[in-house]
């Protein structure tokens, strides 16, 4: 069959008794239309080359055992709003109230109207222009709830979505909106594996001049699979900076889309992932598009893989006509900790502005020797000194977290797990 | 303190041999020196007494107060008292000085059974050793060796040095990218550190380094043996007419 048919066959499978949340109807609809006219993924696609997006696309979902750690929850030191989803359940006994100075914070279940529901899939639908994310317009039909913030001023603390897993089938569709407003500034944490199988979409618009942080950790669940977007447009002089800590996870994929619409604007991407096993896929996907002056963008992704894991990354960066003076930089390693595991990357520049500098480098590479023997000759013994290694080569992804203490946090966490392992 | 005895050492993967029965014996407090010309050995017998991967050892041994050291991981021979200053000091990104310093310290404590240094003693101790090295705070946080000048990173090595307060300090060819102000600031730190209980190896191909750090015994190495040894002369006199007299004379 030809590959067109073949994903409409697959697509109607696939939408065949799945039932559209109430509210934001129109948005919904049209979304659905999109993921018809586009049809579900195939590993055929030359965008899911590396990743076969088959147990993203399958009626049921494949379950996934749950993790018990006795490792406690994430950032719990830090002065933060807590927003709490089990299995995409909002727990509304396990959240805090939903008020911060400098921001208004609501649900997706309860927009009707309003900027919410102006922004809904629009920056889904922008993100589309270049190529098919039909899983992100199959979130925007069917997401059954999410969170909903607008930074209105300087917000005085973080807003951290907890994402619970507690039923080894569960299949979730959150969508998360963000709006900073001129001059604003937020910080959202999302934290913990949320399902069995997670598709996630999160749209963000920042205006000139506001700044949007976010630090999200995926969770350890070893089975758990996710597939999760964010759609950013970003205005004059606006900060948007994104890290993720990825460890564990039979398959993700995070897409990060980034339209640079404003001059002097600064976008980062950044993400830190450790994989182990050969049941261990992590894609990296990211699309930053110039389209204003003076535009700085950064993407740093690292990977470590060990017992046969894979990474992948695909990164382009895309400069517009208009785009003159962007400074664009892209940096994909991994550190193959045995012969077993595979990093595959694709890097791409795509450039129409004749006054640009734009880097892009891709490395695999092994522990250092020579950085080792120099470890262990000072007394650090050889597991030490390749788990202090092993953070360094991280450290420049965890280098893009803006706030110390979120970084902190994160390098303890990975330092810990690092060195449990025997 | 550290004896070597007929220690014969060919590379692994070359069928080379590159020591051919090194004979040496230096007492606690003692300062040698070893001389020669390239190739002749002098760093692959620090190499090898620290530990390095791709040397076998064909014949001989090597002891630390009666320890055999080359039956002993890298980090536990440095935990025993072993410190080899390297002639290249490795650069590692993304690894702050301090931590890799803290990180060696606390290492070498646990191996020997000894309390961790709490972060403030560690630190007061870290400064005021670092000072006397004139190794400033920013040296101190950046990653380890990475930008370091060549001066920057000997300092660093004696500083590593100081912190970790071996018994048996192996320099090789510590001088080397020096100028002459950097020279006698390291030869200072080392001077500093000399002690009773501490023994140094000073591996050099100048007579000048000596000057500033007086030896007790010089040996001159050729073709992987030690074919000469005598008192601080030694130097002076391979200084002024190189090695040929002394090789025609022994062989």
């Amino acid at each position: 069959m030809a590959l067109a048919e073949l994903k409409l066959a697959a697509t109607q499978t696939r939408l065949t008794g799945m039932v559209m949340p109430e509210g934001l109807n129109d948005q919904r609809v049209d979304a659905m239309n999109r993921v018809i006219t586009m049809g579900l993924p195939h590993k055929r696609d030359e965008y899911w080359k590396y990743t076969d997006p088959a147990t993203l696309t399958q009626s049921t979902p494949q379950t996934a055992a749950l993790f018990h750690n006795d490792e406690g929850a994430l950032f719990a030191d830090i002065d933060r709003v807590k927003i709490v989803f089990v299995d995409g359940v909002f727990d509304a006994d396990a959240s805090d109230d939903l008020t911060c100075e400098g921001v208004e914070i609501g649900r997706l279940a309860d927009v009707d109207g309003g900027w919410a529901a102006d922004i809904y899939g629009t920056l889904e639908i922008n993100g589309q222009l270049h190529v098919h994310r039909p899983l992100a317009a199959l979130n925007t039909a069917f997401a059954t709830d999410g969170v909903v913030i607008r930074a209105t001023a300087k917000a005085v603390k973080p807003i951290n979505i907890i994402y619970l897993h507690s039923d080894e089938a569960s299949d979730v569709m959150l969508h998360n909106l963000v709006r900073v407003e001129e001059g604003a500034e937020v910080t959202l944490l999302e934290t913990g594996p949320a399902a069995a199988r997670f598709n996630k979409v999160l749209e963000v618009d920042v205006a000139k001049t506001g700044a949007f942080h976010h630090v999200r950790a995926q969770g350890r669940d070893h089975e758990r699979r996710a597939i999760t977007h964010c759609f950013a447009r970003i205005a004059d002089e606006s900060l948007f900076k994104s890290f993720t800590l990825t460890a564990n996870g039979v398959l993700t994929r995070n897409e990060c889309i980034i339209d640079m619409v404003g001059d002097d604007a600064v976008a980062h991407v950044a993400g830190a992932c450790v994989g182990d096993g050969a049941d261990f896929h992590h894609d990296d996907t990211v699309f930053i598009t110039h389209d204003g002056l003076n535009g700085e963008s950064r993407q740093v992704f690292k990977k470590v893989l060990r017992n046969g894991a894979t990474g992948v990354f695909q990164g382009k960066i895309l400069v517009k006509a208009g785009a003159q003076k962007t400074d664009g930089y892209q940096i994909s390693q991994s550190l193959l900790l045995d012969d077993d595991s595979q990093f595959l990357a694709k890097p791409e520049l795509e450039i129409y502005a004749d006054d640009v500098a734009c880097s892009h480098g891709s490395t695999s590479g092994a522990i250092d020797d020579d950085a080792l023997f120099y470890l262990q000759s000072r007394g650090v013994p050889r597991k030490a000194a390749t788990d202090l290694l092993t953070l360094a080569f991280l450290a420049e992804a965890l280098d893009e977290i803006a706030d110390d203490a979120l970084a902190d946090d994160l390098r303890d966490r990975l330092e810990s797990w690092l060195g449990r392992r025997g | 303190m550290l004896e070597i005895k007929g220690l014969e050492v060919k590379l692994e993967e070359e069928d080379k041999q590159i020591l051919k029965g090194v004979d040496l014996k230096i007492g606690a407090g003692e300062v040698h020196a070893i001389m020669g010309p390239n190739g002749s050995g002098k760093s692959t017998t620090s190499y090898v007494l620290s530990g390095k991967d791709g040397y076998e050892v064909t014949g001989g041994s090597a002891t630390l107060d009666g320890v055999d050291l080359l039956d002993m991981e890298p980090e536990e021979r440095a935990a025993a008292g072993l410190f080899l200053a390297f002639q290249y000091p490795v650069e590692i990104p993304g690894v702050g000085n301090m931590t890799f310093l803290r990180t060696a310290v606390n290492a070498q404590r646990k191996a020997r059974g000894e309390e961790e240094l709490s972060a403030g003693d560690f630190l007061k101790e870290v400064r005021e050793k670092a000072k006397a090295l004139k190794i400033d705070a920013d040296m101190l946080k950046r990653p380890v060796n990475v930008g370091f000048s060549g001066g920057e990173k000997k300092r660093n090595e004696i500083l590593q040095m100081a912190m970790l307060e071996p018994k048996m300090c192996v320099l090789d060819e510590t001088d080397s990218g020096l100028d002459v102000d950097a020279m006698k600031l390291v030869a200072e730190g080392v001077n500093a550190l000399r002690s009773e209980g501490r023994s140094f190896l000073v591996i050099t191909h100048y007579q000048r380094l000596l000057d500033h750090i007086k030896p007790d015994v010089v040996h001159i190495m050729a073709n992987g043996r030690i074919v000469k040894s005598g008192g601080p002369e030694l130097a002076l006199e391979v200084e002024n007419n190189g090695y040929a007299d002394i090789l025609a004379e022994v062989a």
